[in-house]
Formats: C-alpha cells, sequence, structure tokens
C-alpha cells in the first residue's frame, strides 16, 4: 500500500497532495496539464523530494523530510514508465529490459535471460535485437513496462501512458495495457488527462486541479457525480451548484430554481445533467417536463450523429440535440429557444 | 501545388547568394595562392627532410596527447559545470573559456611563471626530482592542452546541458548509480558532442604556436611543432614553409574530413 501526502512547490505549482493506493489497486491520477500529476509521480519515485508530507511503501518511509529520511530513486521498489517511454536509444531492446537488473549486479548472462523472459511476456521476444528507434508506439510502451517490471517493483507509476500513441493506436493499447496491468500483484497508479484512459485502466481516480485534489472516488462515482467543472466536462456532464430550498427544489446559485426528483441530501448541493435530457422548443412547452426556462444560443458543435448546443439564460447548459432538430428548431447562435428538463433527469448529490 | 518549378532543398534568397559566396573565396584563395607557389618538383626531397619528418611526428604526438588528455579530464569538468549547483560556477566557466580568447602568448607565459623552473608549482618540483616541464615534448602537450582543452569542456557542456536528463531519471528508477547512470547512459547520450568536441579540440592542438613558442620552445626535433618549423622556414627558406604547410593541411583535411559528416549529423 502507498501512501502520499506529497507537499510541494516546483516553479508556479503549488502541490498538496495526498493519495492513499491500496494493494491490487488501480488509482488514476486525472487532470488538466500542470496540475501536478507527473510532479506527483515524480515524488513517488523520488526522483522530486517532497518539501513536506512523507513518501510511504508497504510501510517503508521513503520519503519523510521531518525525520530526515530520503530513499534516493535507486533504491525504492518503485517502477516508472514514462509518458514517451524513454527507452535508451543506444542499446538494444533486450538491454532495455536488462538495464535494472544490471544495476542490481545481476551478471549478464542472467540478466539478459531474465530479461528476454519478460519480454516475451509483453510478446516482443522477436525485437530483442533491434534499436528502440525501430519501435512502433505501442511496442514502445511495452518494452518499458517490461524494463519497469523486470526489477520486480512493488509499486508501479505510469505517467501518461498513452498519451504519445495516435487515436488508432491507443484503442488497441489501452486494452493490451489493461491486461498487462492487471497482471501485475502490486500497488498501481497512473496519471492521465484522458478520462477514458482513467475509467478503462483505474478502479478509483483522484482529480487534481492546480496543486489540489478536487475529488476522489470510484470511477462510477466520479462519473456520474462531477464536482467541478473540469471533471463535469471530461464526463459530458452539466453541472450546477445550488442550495438546497425545500422538498423538490434547489435554487441554483444564479438564482433559478429547479424541481428535483429526489430531495436534496443536503443544504449545498450539486445537480448533473446530462446534455442528451436538456429538450429545446421552439415555444414555450405545455408537457409534463417540470423545469422549463427561455435560453439563447450560443454556439453549436457538430458530433457524431448529434449537435451539442451551447445555451445561454438564467441556467446556461450545453443540449446535444439530433441534426433533424436542429434544422426543425433552426438553430444559429443567437436563435431564442426554451429549454426543458424533467426533474426526473436532474442527479442530486451533496458539494 | 504549381506545376512550375519543384526542387529538393531550399532555394535562398537572392541576397545570400553572393555573400556566400564571397565567404567561401575568401577562405580558398589564399589556400589557391599556396597551391600555386608549392615547389613540385622538389617536394619528396623536402617532405622527407628530418625537419620536416620530425616537426610533423612531435605536431602529431602533441596533438593526440592534448586531446586524450583533455577527453580524461575535460569530460569531468564539463559534467560538473552543467550539473552541480557549486559555488563560483559562472567564475569557473569563465576562466574555462579564458584561454580561448587570451593571445596563446598570454597563455604561454602563464604556463611558464606557475610550472617554469622558478614557478609556482615547477619551483618546488623541480628542486625536489629535477623534473621540468618548460622546454621539453611535455611541454608541447601541456601548452596545447592548455589551449584546447576549453574546446572540448564547452562542446561538452552545451551537450549535457541539450541532453534529455530524463533518461538519467529513467535510469535512477530503474536502480542505477550515479556511476552507472554516468557511464551508460550520459556518457552514450552525449557522445556525438564528446567526438565534435575532441575534433575541435585536437584541431586547435594541431595549429598550437604562441604559447607552444612561449612555454616550450623552438628546438628541433625536441619541441618544434609544424607551425613552429613553418614560420622559422618563412624566414629563411619559402619553399620549405609552403611544403610545410602542404602537409598541414593535407592532415587536417584527412582527419577533418571524414569526421565532419559525422558530427554535423550529429
Amino acid at each position: 500500500m502507498l501512501r502520499a501526502d506529497v507537499r510541494l512547490r516546483l516553479g508556479e505549482l503549488d502541490l498538496v497532495c495526498d493519495i492513499e493506493v491500496g494493494d491490487g489497486e488501480v488509482v488514476a491520477l486525472l487532470g488538466p496539464n500542470g496540475a501536478g500529476k507527473t510532479t506527483m509521480l515524480r515524488a513517488v519515485a523520488g526522483l522530486m523530494p517532497v518539501d513536506e508530507g512523507s513518501v510511504v511503501l508497504d510501510g517503508a518511509v521513503l520519503d519523510d523530510p521531518a525525520a530526515g529520511v530520503f530513499v534516493p530513486p535507486a533504491n525504492r521498489p518503485v517502477g516508472l514508465v514514462f509518458q514517451d517511454y524513454l527507452l535508451f536509444q543506444h542499446m538494444t531492446v533486450l538491454d532495455n529490459v536488462a538495464f535494472g537488473l544490471r544495476a542490481r549486479g545481476i551478471a549478464k548472462a542472467e540478466a539478459r535471460s531474465r530479461a528476454a523472459g519478460w519480454l516475451d511476456r509483453v510478446g516482443l521476444a522477436a525485437m530483442a535485437g533491434e534499436r528502440p528507434r525501430t519501435l512502433s508506439g505501442g511496442q514502445s510502451q511495452r518494452v518499458a513496462l517490461a524494463r519497469a517490471l523486470a526489477t520486480e517493483p512493488r509499486m508501479l507509476l505510469l505517467d501518461e501512458p498513452l498519451a504519445a500513441l495516435d487515436a488508432r493506436a491507443r484503442v488497441h493499447v489501452r486494452a493490451e495495457l489493461r491486461r498487462h496491468l492487471r497482471t501485475f500483484s502490486g500497488t498501481r497508479l497512473l496519471v492521465t488527462h484522458d478520462p477514458v484512459d482513467a475509467l478503462v485502466l483505474a478502479d478509483r481516480l483522484v482529480v487534481l486541479e492546480a496543486g489540489r485534489i478536487t475529488q476522489q472516488g470510484t470511477t462510477d462515482e466520479v462519473a456520474r457525480r462531477p464536482r467541478s467543472d473540469y471533471v463535469a466536462e471530461l464526463v459530458g456532464l452539466n453541472l450546477l451548484t445550488g442550495r438546497a430550498a425545500g422538498e423538490h427544489t434547489v435554487v441554483l446559485d444564479g438564482g433559478a430554481e429547479l424541481v428535483v426528483a429526489d430531495p436534496p441530501p443536503g443544504p449545498e448541493v450539486a445537480v448533473a445533467v446530462r446534455p442528451q435530457a436538456v429538450a429545446l422548443h421552439r415555444h414555450r412547452p405545455e408537457g409534463s417536463a417540470r423545469n422549463t426556462w427561455p435560453a439563447r444560443v450560443v454556439d453549436l458543435e457538430a458530433g457524431h450523429d448529434r449537435v451539442r448546443v451551447q445555451l445561454d439564460g438564467p441556467i446556461s447548459v450545453v443540449a446535444e440535440v439530433t441534426v433533424a432538430a436542429v434544422a426543425d428548431l433552426d438553430l444559429a447562435p443567437g436563435a431564442e429557444v426554451w429549454a426543458s428538463v424533467k426533474a426526473v433527469d436532474l442527479g442530486v448529490y451533496e458539494r | 501545388m504549381s506545376a512550375g518549378r519543384r526542387r529538393r532543398g531550399a532555394r535562398p534568397p537572392w541576397g545570400l547568394v553572393p555573400l556566400a559566396a564571397l565567404a567561401l573565396a575568401f577562405l580558398v584563395i589564399p589556400f589557391l595562392a599556396l597551391l600555386q607557389r608549392a615547389p613540385w618538383s622538389s617536394l619528396g626531397d623536402r617532405l622527407s627532410n628530418p625537419l620536416v619528418t620530425d616537426a610533423l611526428r612531435l605536431s602529431l604526438i602533441s596533438a593526440f596527447a592534448a586531446t586524450g588528455i583533455s577527453l580524461v579530464i575535460g569530460i569531468p569538468l564539463a559534467w560538473v559545470l552543467a550539473r552541480t549547483e557549486m559555488p563560483g560556477r559562472s567564475l569557473a566557466r569563465a576562466i574555462v573559456v579564458l584561454p580561448m580568447v587570451l593571445p596563446p602568448v598570454v597563455g604561454g607565459a602563464a604556463l611558464l611563471f606557475a610550472f617554469g623552473r622558478r614557478g609556482l608549482l615547477g619551483g618546488p618540483v623541480y628542486d625536489g626530482t629535477g623534473f621540468l616541464l618548460p622546454f621539453s615534448l611535455w611541454g608541447v602537450i601541456a601548452a596545447n592542452t592548455f589551449v584546447a582543452l576549453p574546446f572540448l569542456v564547452v562542446t561538452v557542456e552545451a551537450g549535457l546541458r541539450s541532453a534529455d536528463r530524463r533518461y538519467e531519471d529513467a535510469a535512477a528508477t530503474l536502480g542505477a548509480g550515479r556511476w552507472m547512470v554516468f557511464r551508460r547512459v550520459t556518457l552514450p547520450m552525449v557522445a556525438p558532442s564528446v567526438a565534435a568536441g575532441a575534433v575541435l579540440c585536437w584541431a586547435r592542438a594541431l595549429g598550437e604556436f604562441g604559447a607552444t613558442v612561449t612555454f616550450a620552445g623552438n628546438l628541433q626535433g625536441r619541441t618544434q611543432t609544424m607551425p613552429l618549423a613553418v614560420f622559422l622556414a618563412l624566414e629563411s627558406d619559402r619553399d620549405a614553409a609552403i611544403a610545410l604547410s602542404l602537409v598541414l593541411i593535407a592532415v587536417s583535411l584527412g582527419v577533418l574530413v571524414p569526421l565532419r559528416d559525422r558530427w554535423l549529423a550529429a
């Protein structure tokens, strides 16, 4: 188990991040660029000492400035897969994987034969004699993974493992990485800015924004109940915040009132709305929807078969409608419409 | 795309061409003049003259020795300058480039005050062991190293600064200690800079004149290198000077041309 209570300053970044990763758990640190995700990994790996706090892995203190303890990276049982893999270009693929074993004083022949075993496990035995530059992105990642795992670390860190790949390779490599991650029994922490990577690869998410944790929980929880605009946008939900004002009423921060199906669970609440649940009408609707308001179209953005409509008004949300609806309603920037959402489509949770 | 002229490589702005031609001409014409004055018929005899062979031997020995010494002590210095936060580092860097900008004669004089018979270090060493650095082959090598070492240090330091240090981080997370990181990762990464620095260092040592003549003197067969022999011959025997120059040019081209493409490609 990893407990990393990291506080450090680096340039503009002021990082205060306290996380726990249980045995056999895969945790993803999710956040925008510059949030401090990579710095967090570097702190755990020992490449960046913490200013305050501590890093403890399986009961062994790796970094604790107050106690005067700092274990250098070379002596930490931690494997790190870098974003752009950083395979040593002047060595063969086999020697890259054997590097960590050689560093631990294992004789060359033994190190190479063990490395060959690891290459075989990631399906790259045939590339052993090649130089890293001849490998594809996905292959490079597997070599980097084999190199990190060859030293049999107790913890595996992955920095943006899929960011360097093109969209076509990602899908395949993501599935494969998921399989490899499952076979590693130690503690696993990965960093990504891609919610899909996080949802596919991790059991639990920690959202880091501007050096602070803004939300953590299971992937399901975070995806359904975003607590920041960043997460809401990542998972494609509208996030509204307000206060409970009665059994079925929420007053939003802007003053507008929403009728909700479930009673608000606390005084300060967040309301999540799927863009597909927001209906648009040319005239004020008369139907069963409990929430209606006038809105103005700010922008239209075409998706696969749906169009995302950015609305401004007493409640600013994104609606997602069909292309036919855009034509029917004659939607264009500046158009005046009515928006409606059913009470049952509003997810209410405590902030 | 237009159907007109397509070609590989960039076409230079028109103003650059005459200036580039001027620069090239300025570099080439002196060599042509030298070739035109060369005593081709008696060249064979002149080149087998002991004055020439001695000078060539000394020049090659001292230039290679200076390059070797520079590699051994210069790479560590470059590493320290590039990677550590030691106090006075900017002063140290200024001192490193000083021999590049200083007139070599001044360097030679400074070497004398340091390592001469009555020098700061040379005095005690001479009194204790009878060993004298100046006016010997060791003196030539010392003078060459003094002026050539900075070229290696500056080049390798630049290479170290531009190298991606995260490779070293990767090696460290794999368990490599500092020495292993340096030997197995850092050094191979900056190998092109080391090669370029060594070539510059060697070239500078081969052409060294001022510090050598001041510190090591001009003794044929002992300290007289090619540049010294050329300078002396210009006074007495112009044809011999030209012959010596041709040898120097041939040796330089022979070493530089094969290396230049590799080093520019890196």
